[in-house]
């Protein structure tokens, strides 16, 4: 979580350097949620992370090294500069690259996890995150209803921060709450206080667990706010304040720190010295991808098949 | 014994799951009923667990198949009807398609669509689909001719390491037979001389060989000879075969079942003049369907796209250009 925050930090300050192409998008205020999916995954699981996933990411083995490289473009990355920012990931070791249209990665983690039953490999469990907005995609629809059928092991986890992008809850959805939704589709329905990272390792914990044993599809919703705009361009400036100054607008990574003082897990000068060795590790490894090359475009094959003796020659003047 | 243009399609899947534990089929109605063609006809009972029927979600049938793909299996999704694919584009283009290319993991999904227009289907039964999946990268458009290639083609399909769109024509299920199934073919990729001919070259594709094979063949009593090239593929594009033919006669007319705007036979028509206008005698001409949806009534479909009549019509105007 600390280090989601830190990393999330450093690109938001690369971003207002002018040093990162393109649109940055950070978790701040979702750390404790989305730690949870990641600490409640294991090897051979597969993670669809969204936009504001870096601490899930984090959790879930992805090295600080990819997505610094992606968001800086270093050809050297998971994704080689043909990709940035949010959409990184490594497949073949679970973590999955999200496309940027909302709901559709839901129906990619039920085809992963239907290949695990066909190969027969048992206990294995899919995630798949998105925010509020995305309940309203017909995808989403589809993908939780094939999910149902299938009786698949999926972790849905939906971040409600409230807002999609600008829009609010109620320009969103009518029902009475997003958790009720899982009931119509054959799911089990959970919600947590997406502030309290103890709520949420159990919550997320019980729903993997579920999944796992073969209980079908779960749909955890998540109540918080994000602590930032949509992306580093967005000033949120439409968050209604009476929400902000609400239980639900609680800085999850505080509340945490509290939680560790309270219960004496850790001391001030542990959470101190957890900071300095976080921020440590993200400085070394902006600076170690800041001296690799940019791309070349003279080295990229340009083709976008696999079947490379397939790919079509250049119809056009040069 | 005689064998269609669909029992080459049944007998191509039920060869790839014998062949393959990594093929599955997943589609709506494709488990016991067979499917709506029956394309899958007895393949779920041959083939216990590997043919699935699907809920009536296409955008979702196909982000599993990406998934699946991810994992190491060959999935072959049936799409009911190639109109209905426009449900589950958006995992087509920019799921499927780009894959390989953001991430280096291939994604060998077969998608068959069964399009094309047959008499009463109307404007959501009967679209050719192959020009707007052929527009984006990282997508392999088959479109067969012929019973021999619905069968190559098909098991091609399923062991090309990318997503291919396999454009199925409706009107060629029943209509089309051979004596038996191939055991060798040309490669994807590369077109076919379907008739030689030195007068005038005519390009098509899918349903459309047969109707220029027919004019060829009326056009030949008044002694012109026309060649007939069946692409095979719209992409990749075989542009050397279609090149070395204008080459030959002069004179290019390419037919499309599809709509107008853009498309299959725009793109062989651009290439040919950008590539090969000196070596064209008249200037290349073209024939879609009209610009409008695909009728229901068997009068205005006839006349909505392009039939032997037409085409020959428009081979004698370009003959004496």
């Amino acid at each position: 979580m600390l280090l989601a925050r830190i990393l999330d930090e450093k690109f938001a300050s690369l971003y207002r350097m002018g040093k990162i192409h393109g649109g940055v998008f950070i978790g701040r205020g979702q750390e404790a949620l989305s730690v949870a999916i990641g600490l409640a995954l294991r090897k051979g699981d597969v993670f669809a992370p969204l936009i504001r996933d870096t601490a899930g990411r984090l959790a879930f083995g992805e090295p600080v090294l990819d997505a610094v490289r992606t968001y800086l473009g270093s050809p050297l990355g998971p994704m080689r500069a043909r990709d940035g920012n949010v959409h990184r990931g490594r497949p073949k070791d679970g973590l999955y690259v999200m496309i940027s249209h909302l709901g559709a990665m839901i129906a990619v983690v039920n085809g992963a996890l239907l290949a695990h039953r066909f190969k027969g490999i048992g206990g294995t469990v899919g995630v798949a995150c998105i925010g509020d907005g995305a309940t309203s995609t017909g995808a989403f629809h589809e993908a939780l209803n094939q999910a149902a059928i299938e009786k698949l092991p999926l972790v849905l986890v939906v971040a409600n921060n409230y807002y999609a992008y600008s829009t609010p809850n109620e320009r969103q959805f009518a029902c009475r709450s997003l958790t009720d939704r899982a009931i119509g589709y054959g799911a089990q329905g959970h919600s947590v206080d997406g502030t309290d990272l103890g709520a949420c390792l159990k919550v997320i914990g019980e729903a993997v667990n579920l999944a796992r044993g073969g209980a079908g599809p779960q749909l955890v919703v998540g109540r918080l706010l994000r602590l930032c705009g949509h992306g580093e361009h967005d000033d949120a400036g439409y968050v209604d304040p009476k929400l902000k100054a609400s239980p639900v607008g609680r800085d999850c990574l505080k509340v945490a720190e509290e939680q560790l003082l309270g219960q004496s897990w850790a001391n001030a000068e542990t959470l101190a010295t957890w900071r300095s060795e976080a921020a440590q590790k993200v400085e070394e490894t902006v600076a170690k991808v800041q001296r690799e090359p940019g791309p070349d475009p003279y080295k990229e094959d340009w083709c976008a098949l696999a079947s490379k003796h397939l790919a079509e020659g250049h119809h056009e003047a040069a | 014994m005689s064998i269609t243009y669909l029992d080459a399609i049944r007998e191509a899947q039920a060869k790839a799951l014998a062949d393959d534990p990594r093929v599955f089929i997943y589609g709506q109605d494709v488990g016991a009923f067979g499917g709506a063609f029956k394309a899958t006809k007895n393949l779920a009972q041959q083939f216990p667990g590997r043919v699935i029927d699907a809920p009536i979600s296409e955008d979702a049938m196909l982000g599993l198949a990406v998934g699946a793909a991810i994992e190491g299996m060959r999935p072959i999704i049936e799409i009911q009807f190639a109109d209905f694919s426009t449900v589950g584009f958006n995992q087509i283009v920019n799921q499927a398609a780009t894959l390989h290319w953001r991430t280096r993991v291939p994604c060998p999904i077969t998608v068959r669509l069964p399009g094309g227009g047959t008499s009463g289907s109307g404007p959501f039964h009967s679209q050719s689909m192959e020009a707007l999946y052929a527009h984006y990268p990282g997508l392999i458009v088959m479109t067969p001719a012929t019973v021999e290639d619905a069968y190559s083609m098909l098991l091609e399909a399923v062991a090309l390491d990318d997503p291919v769109i396999f454009c199925e024509h409706k009107y060629l299920y029943y209509h089309l037979k051979a004596e038996k199934l191939p055991t060798e073919a040309m490669p994807v990729g590369k077109a076919r001389i379907a008739r030689p001919g030195r007068d005038m070259t005519i390009v098509a594709y899918s349903a459309m060989v047969h109707e220029a094979l027919e004019v060829a063949e009326e056009l030949a009593s008044e002694r012109f000879e026309i060649e007939v090239v069946d692409l095979r593929s719209v992409k990749p594009l075989d542009t050397d075969t279609v090149m070395a033919s204008v080459a030959r006669t002069g004179r290019l007319l390419c037919v499309g079942e599809a709509f107008p705007w853009g498309g299959v036979t725009a793109e062989v028509i651009a290439r040919v003049a950008s590539e090969g206008f000196g070596l064209l005698d008249a200037p290349p001409q073209r024939l879609n369907a009209k610009d409008t949806p695909v009728p229901y009534h068997p009068n205005l479909w006839a006349a909505h796209r392009p039939t032997a009549h037409s085409i020959a019509a428009a081979a004698r105007r370009l003959l004496h250009l």
